[in-house]
């Protein structure tokens, strides 16, 4: 991946540029505002840009898709997020885990982590928002929502350390 | 008889306040399809009509001296309000040289041309002020117009405004203590206490900024806006009091918040500030009678050449320091040129005080040159490096 150079704009946003293979700088300028400009610079004065485009969200977006969606899926890869304190996590159920074969009612997840587990997915597809009988099955992944703290503590549950 | 009286009196006022919003619009309508900053324009109005001039309003002075406060309170809210309190910290950190050597370049020629004319110390100190500070206002409208926001020397520019920003939430409340006449003794000890109270107040701003957001964040666009401007103005009443001046105190509310409820703020805020401070250059303008600008012409003409020279060396060296090439320092220092409504902030501090009333004409004739010739050197900067530097 090229060397994206990061820069502050006080009052306006951050500026993110590199330079091509072919010597041509090029970046995009987020606006705190959320809109995007997409920056050519100059060859001969590369202090100076040739072209800005104003670039709308759904444009911005556009662009991305059509520059192709790579980046996107190499993001995907590590989905572990982190928003505001809030953690989504997919954890695969071991075998002999201490929790594992016991279902979502008698493992008590939430009440113990105030971890809530939105979908499992079992070797026979997804079961989205699972009830209390379901099993943690070994072998099945869950994907849990909740702190950072009861995403580890449901880990050390489900999974042999 | 007395309703009859008084409902001819709010005719009177609504048609004299109504023509000079009405006036005003016409101008920044001509300034914007010439892309020039309205202020030049409202300022020559102001002199045209005021003190005189041709006519002046009578009975709305009242309602005109308390809105064009506000215009002052709502300028320097929506400036602290540009940045946050990172980014200030952050332009502090890493170019506090750029800001120091802007300073001293800047602020000397103001001073010492002050006391060269026999001026007294407080009068040299504002002067010093009114040379020094860029328009913050004019130099980002313009590198907006031009499309130059992804230029690599942008944000030097900026972090030399920010240095300026910050510069001024510790001049203020000097000057404000200085012009109030009090001696050396116990005005040293007022400075000391004005800046106590403004640092103080900073780093309340800086630290507990996200908690006063978070109160004053509602869905309500209409809540929002009260309660920003309400707390606004009781800060800025508080710091009046305390002699730090208002106009820092509301800088440092606009400081203060940040997220969410920053942008909407300044959505919701500026054309409100529009209508405030368009009143306050107004009235500047209006105290200045014309027939005293020709004898300061000279100095204001001195000041802005010299004005022009030391905010291009500011740009220079600025992106010297960043490893710019010469014609990215010399578009950063003609975009640092234009200075506007913080100068007449600052010449306006002197009003009603003992401070040498030539002060205004100069500050007015100086900010006329430069918030026009600022923008145009800014557009032709590349055209300048190419006659200058055809040599290299």
């Amino acid at each position: 991946m090229a060397d994206v150079q990061e820069t502050h704009l006080p009052g306006i946003g951050v500026r993110f540029d590199f330079p091509t293979s072919t010597g041509t700088r090029v970046g995009v300028l987020v606006h705190k505002t959320g809109r995007r400009e997409l920056l050519v610079y100059q060859q001969e004065d590369p202090d100076e840009c040739a072209i800005s485009v104003d670039l709308a969200r759904d444009e911005a977006r556009t662009l991305a898709e059509m520059l192709g969606a790579s980046r996107i899926i190499e993001q995907l890869d590590n989905l572990r997020q982190e928003v505001d304190g809030l953690s989504i996590d997919w954890i695969t159920i071991d075998e002999n885990a201490e929790w594992a074969n016991r279902t979502l009612s008698e493992a008590a997840i939430h009440t113990q982590t105030g971890v809530s587990i939105v979908a499992m997915i079992t070797a026979n597809g997804p079961i989205v928002a699972p009830g209390a009988g379901d099993v943690l099955r070994p072998g099945t992944t869950i994907v849990a929502v909740g702190l950072a703290e009861g995403i580890r503590k449901l880990t050390t549950r489900l999974r042999l350390s | 008889m007395i309703l009859a009286a008084s409902s001819g009196d709010t005719a009177v006022v609504f048609i004299e306040i109504g023509l000079i919003l009405f006036g005003l619009g016409l101008l920044s309508r001509l300034s914007d399809r010439i892309g020039l900053s309205p202020i030049p324009a409202y300022l020559i109005v102001g002199l045209a009509f005021g003190t005189g001039g041709f006519i002046g309003p009578n009975l709305s002075m009242e309602f005109l001296n308390v809105a064009s406060e506000i215009g002052v309170v709502l300028l320097l809210f929506t400036l602290g309000l540009e940045y946050t309190p990172q980014e200030l910290s952050r332009g502090l950190r890493s170019n506090a040289v750029s800001g120091m050597v802007d300073l001293a370049l800047n602020a000397t020629p103001g001073v010492l041309l002050a006391l060269v004319l026999g001026w007294s110390l407080p009068t040299a100190v504002l002067l010093g002020g009114i040379t020094y500070i860029s328009s913050s206002g004019v130099v980002a409208k313009v590198l907006r117009d031009l499309q130059r926001l992804g230029n690599r020397e942008t944000p030097a520019i900026l972090s030399v405004l920010v240095i300026e920003d910050l510069v001024m939430a510790l001049y203020l409340p000097v000057v404000a203590v200085m012009i109030a006449g009090s001696d050396l003794q116990t005005g040293a000890l007022a400075v000391t206490i004005a800046l106590a109270i403004a640092g103080l107040l900073l780093i309340v701003a800086l630290r507990y900024g996200h908690q006063i957001s978070r109160v004053l964040n509602t869905r309500s666009d209409e809540s929002l806006m009260l309660g920003v401007v309400g707390l606004t103005l009781i800060i800025a009443g508080i710091a009046q009091e305390l002699d730090v001046s208002a106009a820092v105190g509301a800088f440092l509310v606009g400081i203060s918040l940040s997220g969410p409820v920053q942008q909407r703020a300044s959505s919701l805020i500026e054309p409100l500030r529009d209508l405030f401070a368009g009143i306050f250059f107004v009235l500047f303008a209006f105290r200045i009678d014309p027939t005293t600008m020709p004898p300061v012409l000279l100095p204001a003409l001195t000041l802005a050449v010299i004005g022009i020279v030391t905010k291009m060396l500011t740009g220079w060296l600025a992106g010297r320091r960043q490893g710019f090439a010469a014609r990215a320092r010399i578009r950063a220092g003609t975009a640092l040129i234009a200075r506007g409504e913080f100068s007449i902030v600052i010449a306006g501090l002197s009003v009603g005080t003992a401070i040498d009333p030539r002060l205004l004409p100069l500050t007015a004739t100086y900010v006329l040159i430069l918030a026009v010739s600022g923008p145009v050197l800014t557009r032709f900067a590349d055209n300048l490096s190419n006659t200058f530097l055809r040599g290299r």
